[in-house]
């Protein structure tokens, strides 16, 4: 077992070995990220989406940061604020709009909505509805690997899981057991914490202790950890990438603080009472979609042309996306019975794959 | 060829067969690895695999069950070993609100072929927090199989099924069981679910049971033997999916029938199968169906307290005569 260290990895910038159309890409996926969470709110308003539904604006450049920082064969799971994810990791927009639209061609057939976004071939795990619950699942994710990889192929283990949460699941047993056994297991997992200050509508200060410094939480189970400004996309690459190379090369779990906003409230009814609107202005004109475009069109040359064409494809995309769901069928009542249990049986009717997965293998 | 080996060793021997036979089994839980099971269930089982797919885990039945769901959406087939099934509600979240969800939430794509496996049911004056029949809360949710087995040959026969199964069965074992020898073929065999086994023929009334009950039931259809009382004793072996075919059949034929179950009465497996039968055999039966249940209240400490609040002969005696108008 190692010992737990705190640190900002110093000098290293890996992500000024990427060429800019990398970079420009990682703009590109954060602005569909947005682009498909305000339609995401608008198709919510017009009463196209029901249920609890998280929308993940302010926080793209998490999840694109560490999607590109990770193989796309390293498994990922998540809580229910999961749409960025899902998207960051290559599902393609229309699956998730009409999974929220309760359609047959979601990405679970309508049977997950929102906050059940999984995605098999992209290696995406869910979408999990309960706070902290993921965390087990994560670590079983590595431990899965690494027995793919070392007893069964007789190998070294290679796969690193990212194992996202937020910072209201810190304060579930769920979450410590599961820091526990990836510590005593040695698993190839990292736990990370998007840390948007609040869980729903409690400040991180009201509900857990050490919450200035949550790091602190990674030392009782031996784990390094790290900060991170995940409002800066290079940072977010830079702080994850020698997190997780270290990670699949030492098979260790790590833990991360990645300190985000999300700009909307917890939920589509949430009136953000319990922060001012001063807060929330300064996060959003730091804005790192904003952030990202500056340092591109500083260092790279990037056009305002050539970022409202970008906008603008993003813009279709989505449209196109909100249109394919629309057109999809809502699932034959038949669906209730399957994917119950495997096979026939009283009511059941065995399991099908979605539309997404159909014709394909896994990668 | 059979020999008689104990239910605990039929345990082991599906287990090791089954991870022989298949390279993505592995066996997790507390003390199931150098201490070789809490219970013995698993002894020797480090030695011949190893601590790489015999596991030792922490108390800390979440993590474990949920690394177990995890590891089996990836496809491996975990074997998680609760050294009671009152512990696993502790990890009741993960049980029943993931592993038997995962397939449907996600659309077919992610299933959870997992077993999840210990003692049930009362062990001998634990009293209430360690006696659960969890049977009885968990044979409410859809997406889980249930098998309870009542001798060494059935607990091995369906333990093997258990892990070749896609789906996550929970397997209901009791510690009184444990060291009761029986018959264990030789030669490699798996019992479907779903398939009640008819344990003893009898024309004048059914009686149907799953797992340590069973034996109470034999030996009370004896006893009424001896009052010209000839009961036709019914084990489930599986309460999800459940044989209601056998049991209807059974009760068409005898007219009368007690449901013995040692889950308690309020919503259970045994008021389940009284509505079935009900519904299936109205005009057949002679009486309405009579339940024998654990009493509806917590699991007592003092010895002759537990023995009346559990199922007994006597309690099944006096349900059959007077559910056969003997009394």
């Amino acid at each position: 077992m190692g010992t737990a260290t705190t640190s900002r990895p110093a000098d290293e910038n890996p992500a000024a070995a990427l060429g800019p159309e990398v970079l420009r890409q990682w703009l590109r996926d954060m602005l569909l990220i947005r682009e498909f969470e305000v339609r995401t709110m608008q198709a919510y308003q017009n009463r196209q989406i029901g249920g609890f539904c998280h929308v993940y604006i302010g926080q793209e450049a998490v999840a694109v940061g560490c999607a590109a920082a990770v193989n796309p064969d390293d498994p990922i799971i998540t809580a229910y604020r999961d749409h960025g994810h899902g998207l960051a990791r290559g599902m393609e927009g229309r699956y998730g709009m009409a999974e929220m639209f309760g359609r047959i061609g979601g990405c679970a057939k309508g049977k997950g909505g929102s906050m059940h976004f999984f995605d098999a071939p992209h290696h995406m795990y869910g979408g999990h509805g309960i706070v902290g619950a993921q965390c087990p699942l994560g670590a079983g994710l590595a431990f899965a690997t690494k027995y793919e990889d070392e007893v069964i192929k007789g190998g070294e283990s290679n796969r690193v899981t990212l194992c996202f949460l937020g910072d209201g699941a810190l304060n579930q047993g769920a979450f410590h057991e599961a820091m526990n056994l990836a510590g005593v297991l040695d698993l190839p997992v990292i736990f990370i914490c998007e840390n948007n200050g609040y869980s729903m509508g409690t400040a991180i200060r009201r509900g857990t202790t050490m919450g200035h410094d949550i790091t602190k939480k990674a030392i009782g189970y031996g784990m390094d950890s790290t900060v991170i400004d995940g409002m800066d996309i290079i940072k977010v690459y830079n702080g994850m990438k020698p997190l997780i190379e270290t990670c699949r090369a030492m098979s260790r779990p790590a833990f991360v603080d990645i300190q985000t906003y999300r700009y909307k409230g917890h939920s589509m009814s949430d009136p953000r009472k319990y922060r001012t609107r001063e807060e929330e202005q300064q996060y959003e004109a730091d804005d790192p979609i904003e952030r990202l475009r500056r340092r591109l069109s500083e260092e790279h040359g990037l056009t305002d042309e050539e970022f409202s064409a970008m906008t603008k494809a993003v813009k279709r995309e989505v449209r196109e996306a909100v249109k394919w769901a629309e057109a999809s069928p809502p699932p034959d009542i038949s669906e209730l019975y399957t994917d119950v249990i495997t096979e026939h049986r009283g009511p059941y009717r065995g399991t099908s794959l979605p539309e997404m997965l159909r014709n394909r293998e896994r990668t | 060829m059979s020999r008689t080996i104990e239910f605990r060793d039929a345990l082991r021997e599906a287990m090791s067969e089954e991870m022989r036979r298949d390279a993505r089994v592995f066996l997790m839980g507390e003390e199931v690895a150098e201490y070789n099971g809490a219970y013995k269930v698993s002894r020797g089982m480090l030695e011949e695999f190893g601590p790489r797919r015999v596991i030792d885990t922490p108390i800390s039945e979440t993590g474990f069950a949920g690394l177990g769901i995890g590891a089996a959406m990836m496809g491996l087939r975990p074997i998680i070993e609760f050294m009671s099934w009152s512990f696993s509600l502790v990890a009741a979240d993960q049980v029943i609100n993931n592993a038997p969800k995962m397939r449907y939430m996600s659309g077919g794509q992610f299933g959870c072929p997992i077993v999840f496996r210990g003692n049930d049911g009362a062990g001998g004056q634990l009293g209430s927090t360690h006696s659960w029949c969890v049977e009885g809360l968990y044979a409410n949710v859809p997406g889980v199989k249930i098998a309870i087995p009542f001798d060494a040959h059935d607990a091995k026969g369906l333990l093997k099924t258990a892990i070749r199964d896609d789906n996550p069965v929970f397997f209901l074992e009791s510690e009184r069981l444990l060291g009761v020898k029986g018959e264990v073929p030789e030669e490699e065999y798996t019992i479907p679910f779903g398939e009640a086994l008819v344990r003893r023929a009898g024309e004048d009334c059914t009686i149907v049971s799953f797992g340590r009950p069973v034996g109470f039931c034999l030996e009370a259809a004896e006893a009424l033997s001896k009052e010209g009382i000839e009961c036709e004793v019914i084990d489930g072996r599986t309460i999800r999916p459940l044989d209601i075919e056998t049991i209807v059949r059974s009760v068409r034929k005898t007219n009368c029938c007690v449901v013995v179950d040692q889950s308690w009465p309020f919503a259970s497996p045994g008021s389940e199968i009284a509505a079935q039968v009900h519904q299936a055999c109205f005009d057949d039966l002679d009486n309405h169906v009579y339940r024998v249940h654990s009493d509806d209240v917590p699991a007592p400490y003092a010895y002759n307290l537990e023995q009346e609040m559990l199922p007994n002969v006597r309690k099944v005696c006096e349900a059959v005569r007077g559910v056969t108008y003997r009394e």
